[in-house]
């Protein structure tokens, strides 16, 4: 067998081997300041996997620093595996959303699969029970095989790896666009639930405590993963396969019980998840965090494969392994939970005082590194930005109407389009009622998801038009975090909190940098009118192909609190005679409208208008009208308009139909895409006092059993009149139809 | 030691729609001539030499374990590994 | 009565099953980890859907060697219902309890809804507050529930009145004669592959799985009364 040697530190300089690891000169030459001394080959892999945007942010960090991250219900803000807000009774959930997107471009299966296995990770190494998962999508047009290759496998991986581990997921959103035609994107979001005094950190703290390794054996596999995620895709990206890991949901149930029966441990210092960078780093974050230093004996690292070198063992990404500290003398309890479940449990090092990442091998010291200077003091550059020319013109134009002239046609048509469609043939493969706690399953706004042991629940939802974010950032951005509240709020809860997962093209490109910091500074305000602040996310950068970048892309998940299962509504409409509200003004509004898009085969022009103080007193208003029960069902007007809304209220009310009137203008009233509109249906008897509490509702029409759509104009005309089967075999066929045609 | 490949399928009177599905693949690559395709495992197994006799065990493993025989049919081969 | 719910690592619909037993139904029950070797004290057996073993090689293949597993066959040797859910019922075709075989879904693909079943048999322990005829309403969530047997077995289920259960209108995954569910020809074990215990609370869409578990708390009772 013929070993590859390591190139000495003197090559590595010469030969400036470190670019290839991702490294730029400038930081080559900070690493060898902080050293004091030319950084050798496994140390250079340190370096240049911790200071990839992935791990450090080294990008995106003077973004992030805008966001709102506190406020009394936040117990924990970013910084640690999961974000978490006090749900009371001494309780907390824990969320957080992660992208896997380059992954997923490579090799779809597991790409997705292992971004979900990570997500979770992240969510019990904090110590909580992950309850849910929800998955923010986002692909080509279904018209060519790769996009419903892609699409099917995504899918298929996240049932795969969800449904093995026995986690239920309950919802999330997909969005069709020519953008993301190479790059698609897969952000995987987890829920879990905890008791306050089980909340755990990240940290390796106590000179002389034993850290220990737990949970797969190390591969070779994902080696430089997370530079990997931090490039553009290139058609070469294909060949880089090995960069991607295989998940087994199998090994992580177990983990997954191990650990939570660990964290009840007083035995258990600190825990963390090896995710992006593995050992690298959670052994360097879990020291700098507490302040210690970390030295790992690398012999003892469980090792799947022979030969391996300490650099390929720091830089492997294998799946479903977790780094913990545990308190010197206390190891063999610890060693004794994971052997239940047939897993290694080894000791591999100490925690020190020295604030040193060392690392020993074959009886050598091979790095020795300040574990500060790998996880906290990463370069941060501050990007230059520029307005696109793009946005200059879009600002300029008139709001216009596009022309259509059959609106019955055009609704079929609408809801035909992949992103409004039913999702069915998506979470029919998921397994969504596992946990036996779903009260509200995937395809309304949220879900819900209950907090079994009380009457309480948590309401759930991802959501981003990025067609908006790309007409206007800062709008768009608050549109993204106003939608997913509105979504929580339709299902009668309060929202808490948000994640993020802010995917976005490459950043030296100052128009795209321009793009991440306006929607930063939308959804940042936002969140303060919404009161729900930012407890945590990722970035994703780099998403293009062959230079062309998606759409600025920032998915929100928000959480929200049911307080009374009582106060769930859902969007179907639910008995003949009740009264339909519309709340909220509709504008000529289809900038970056589905009907837009449908008509022109393009966006352009100015995002719909959003007013937050508007839209928060709004919420609060049709919030307090549905926990007082005056509300039989709430939905709120997304893409496609009021027509579309109208319909899928219809949707799931067996024979069932809607009669509406509306006025103005016939595409404005059906078809556009104001914000901060609601859909409603209340009981003929408490139509006053429904009134009374949500002041801006305005009567159209009633629910009745003629299980049809009829939407007529105030003079008497008929603008849309047809079926409830009729429309919503269009919706529900939709994607099935496009799957199986050929292309 | 012993290398032993075992070939587990499904049995004949058992649908295949794993199977199916991959010959309506090739079918529409203009494979046509691709009359049936029926999709197994395949094991490799490295076995020590001991007392017990390898044909039995392997036999034993098979139904006992490596196949449902209500619904699969195994084959097995075994190779002389070479050296130590 | 008290029940066990049967832990095989991979396994993830036991707190659905404990719960359904313990909250729903009021009854006693404990999880029971698969290398225990004792179930004497448990008057019935329960096991769990999920992914025990991660479903690798075959679902079900590698748990029904489980120490517990020849506790089971114990315990439906003397005569204690047991009931197998989808992952369960998979386990109990490998172990040999119940006849046939579980295969992947004609579509290939793993699908969560809420299908119609019909009782075909009502005479059991499992069934007896069912009508027979009757249609409710049971989720399903499995990607191998393809149920499989040859000519000879199909023949000796439908004479001893062993199918229980089967699809009422469309049939999910392909299975023979749209199979849902079998019971042995004792009639103590049952297989079954839709989850009667995700249908036990109306707040989770519907209650109608509540009757087996009611059923056989019934029968139980009954005998036991009746012995005393």
């Amino acid at each position: 067998m013929s070993v590859m040697l390591e190139p000495n530190p003197e090559q590595i300089k010469e030969q400036k081997i470190y670019t290839q690891m991702g490294m730029s000169d400038e930081e080559f030459e900070m690493a060898e300041k902080i050293l004091g001394r030319l950084p050798n080959y496994t140390e250079t892999g340190l370096f240049s996997v911790m200071w990839s945007e992935h791990c450090s942010y080294k990008n995106s960090k003077p973004v992030l620093r805008k966001f709102p991250t506190k406020g009394p219900q936040v117990l924990q803000g970013p910084g640690e595996g999961a974000g978490i807000v006090d749900i009371g009774d001494g309780q907390a959930v824990v969320f957080k959303m992660e992208s896997h997107n380059h992954p997923s471009a490579i090799e779809p299966y597991q790409g997705a699969a292992t971004g979900v296995g990570g997500i979770i990770r992240d969510v019990f190494s904090m110590g909580a029970r992950p309850i849910a998962m929800l998955n923010s999508l986002r692909f080509g047009e279904l018209k060519t095989p790769r996009v419903k290759y892609l699409f099917e496998e995504v899918v298929a991986g996240i049932a795969g790896y969800g449904n093995c581990i026995g986690i239920p997921t309950v919802g999330g959103e997909i969005q069709f666009d020519d953008c993301y035609e190479g790059n698609p994107l897969v952000n995987a979001m987890c829920v879990g639930l905890i008791n306050h005094e089980d909340i755990q950190k990240g940290i390796a703290a106590g000179e002389g405590n034993t850290v220990m390794y737990a949970g797969a054996k190390t591969g070779r596999d994902g080696i430089h993963g997370a530079t990997f995620a931090s490039e553009e895709l290139t058609e070469a990206s294909e060949e880089k396969r090995p960069a991607v890991q295989v998940g087994d949901p199998f090994m992580e149930k177990l983990l997954l019980e191990a650990c939570l029966e660990v964290v009840k441990s007083d035995a258990l210092v600190g825990i963390q998840d090896m995710g992006a960078a593995g050992l690298t780093s959670s052994s360097a974050e879990m020291a700098s965090k507490a302040g210690h230093g970390v030295e790992l004996n690398l012999d003892y690292i469980p090792q799947r494969e022979t030969g391996m070198t300490a650099y390929e063992m720091m830089l492997s990404e294998s799946q479903e392994r977790m780094l913990i500290v545990v308190k010197k003398g206390r190891e063999e309890e610890i060693v004794k939970i994971f052997d239940k479940y047939g897993l290694d449990c080894v000791a591999v090092g100490k925690v020190t005082n020295d604030k040193m990442l060392r690392l020993l091998h074959k009886g050598e010291v091979v790095a020795e590194v300040p574990a500060d200077a790998l996880a906290e003091e990463a370069p941060v550059y501050y990007k230059p930005s520029s307005v696109p020319a793009y946005f200059t013109e879009y600002q300029a134009m008139e709001n216009v109407e596009p022309v259509v002239t059959d609106y019955k046609e055009t609704l079929l048509n609408l809801l035909q389009q992949p992103t409004i469609a039913s999702k069915e043939w998506v979470y029919d493969q998921y397994d969504y009622q596992v946990r036996t706690s779903t009260v509200v399953t995937p395809g309304s706004d949220a879900a819900v998801v209950r907090v079994r042991g009380t009457n309480k629940g948590l309401a759930m939802t991802t959501d981003c038009n990025s067609r908006y974010i790309y007409l206007d950032p800062v709008v768009g951005g608050k549109i993204a975090v106003a939608e997913a509240a509105r979504n929580v709020v339709c299902s009668g809860a309060k929202p808490l909190a948000i994640t993020d997962c802010l995917n976005f093209g490459n950043p030296e490109n100052p128009e795209i940098f321009w793009q991440l910091e306006k929607s930063a500074d939308g959804i940042s305000e936002a969140c303060i009118a919404l009161d729900s602040p930012v407890i945590g996310g990722n970035v994703s950068l780099y998403n293009e192909r062959s230079g062309t970048a998606v759409y600025p892309t920032p998915t929100i998940g928000l959480v929200g609190l049911v307080e009374d299962l009582a106060h769930v509504t859902t969007q179907d409409v639910k008995q003949a005679g009740d009264i339909v509200y519309v709340i909220g003004e509709t504008k000529t509004e289809f900038g970056g409208s589905e009907l837009q898009k449908l008509v022109e085969k393009r966006i352009f022009g100015q995002a719909p208008s959003i007013d937050l103080e508007v839209e928060a007193t709004r919420q609060k208003s049709l919030l307090s009208a549905i926990k007082s029960g005056f509300v039989q069902s709430a939905h709120d007007i997304a893409e496609g308009g009021l027509a579309v809304a109208l319909a899928e209220k219809a949707f799931g009310a067996n024979g069932l139909g809607v009669e509406v009137t509306l006025n103005g203008s016939a595409i404005t009233a059906l078809f556009s895409e104001s914000q901060s509109r609601f859909l409603v249906s209340v009981k003929p008897e408490n139509a006053a006092k429904f009134e009374a509490i949500v002041n801006d509702a305005v009567k159209i029409g009633a629910v009745t059993d003629s299980n049809k759509v009829e939407i007529t104009n105030e003079d008497g005309t008929e603008w849309i009149s047809g079926s409830v089967d009729e429309f919503r075999s269009a919706w529900k066929g939709a994607i099935p139809c496009l799957l199986k045609s050929e292309a | 030691m012993k290398k032993v490949k075992v070939y587990v399928t499904l049995r004949e009177s058992v649908l295949d729609p794993q199977g199916s599905a991959v010959m309506g693949a090739l079918h529409s690559m203009n494979y046509k001539e691709v009359s049936d395709v029926r999709i197994g495992k395949f094991l490799e197994l490295q076995i020590e030499e001991s007392d017990r006799d390898l044909d039995t065990t392997v036999k034993e493993m098979c139904e006992k374990l490596l196949t449902n025989t209500v619904i699969e049919d195994y084959r097995y081969e075994v190779e002389e590994v070479a050296g130590k | 009565m008290k029940f066990a719910v049967i832990v095989f690592p991979g396994s993830n619909c036991d707190l659905d099953m404990y719960h359904a037993i313990k909250d729903e139904l009021g009854e006693e029950v404990e999880y029971v980890w698969h290398d225990e070797t004792d179930l004497s004290g448990f008057d019935g057996v329960l096991l769990p859907g999920g992914f025990s073993y991660g479903d690798y090689l075959r679902c079900g293949a590698i748990s029904r060697f489980s120490n517990v597993m020849s506790e089971v066959v114990k315990a439906a040797e003397a005569g204690k219902p047991v009931l197998g859910v989808c992952n369960g019922f998979q386990v109990l075709t490998e172990a040999g309890l119940l006849p046939g075989a579980l295969l992947r879904n004609k579509n290939l693909k793993f699908m969560c809804r809420t299908v119609g079943l019909k009782v075909e048999n009502n005479e059991t322990q499992f069934t007896s507050a069912y009508q027979k005829g009757e249609v409710i309403q049971i989720p399903i969530a499995h990607g191998e529930g393809n149920y499989f047997c040859d000519e000879e077995t199909l023949a000796r289920l439908k004479e001893n009145n062993q199918i229980v259960f089967t699809y009422a209108s469309e049939n999910p995954n392909g299975s023979i004669e749209d199979i849902a569910g079998i019971i042995n020809e004792k009639g103590n074990v049952l297989g079954m592959m839709p989850h009667p215990e995700r249908a036990a609370n109306d707040i989770m869409g519907g209650s109608d799985g509540l009757a087996l578990f009611k059923s056989i708390v019934k029968q139980w009772r009954e005998s036991h009364v009746s012995h005393a």
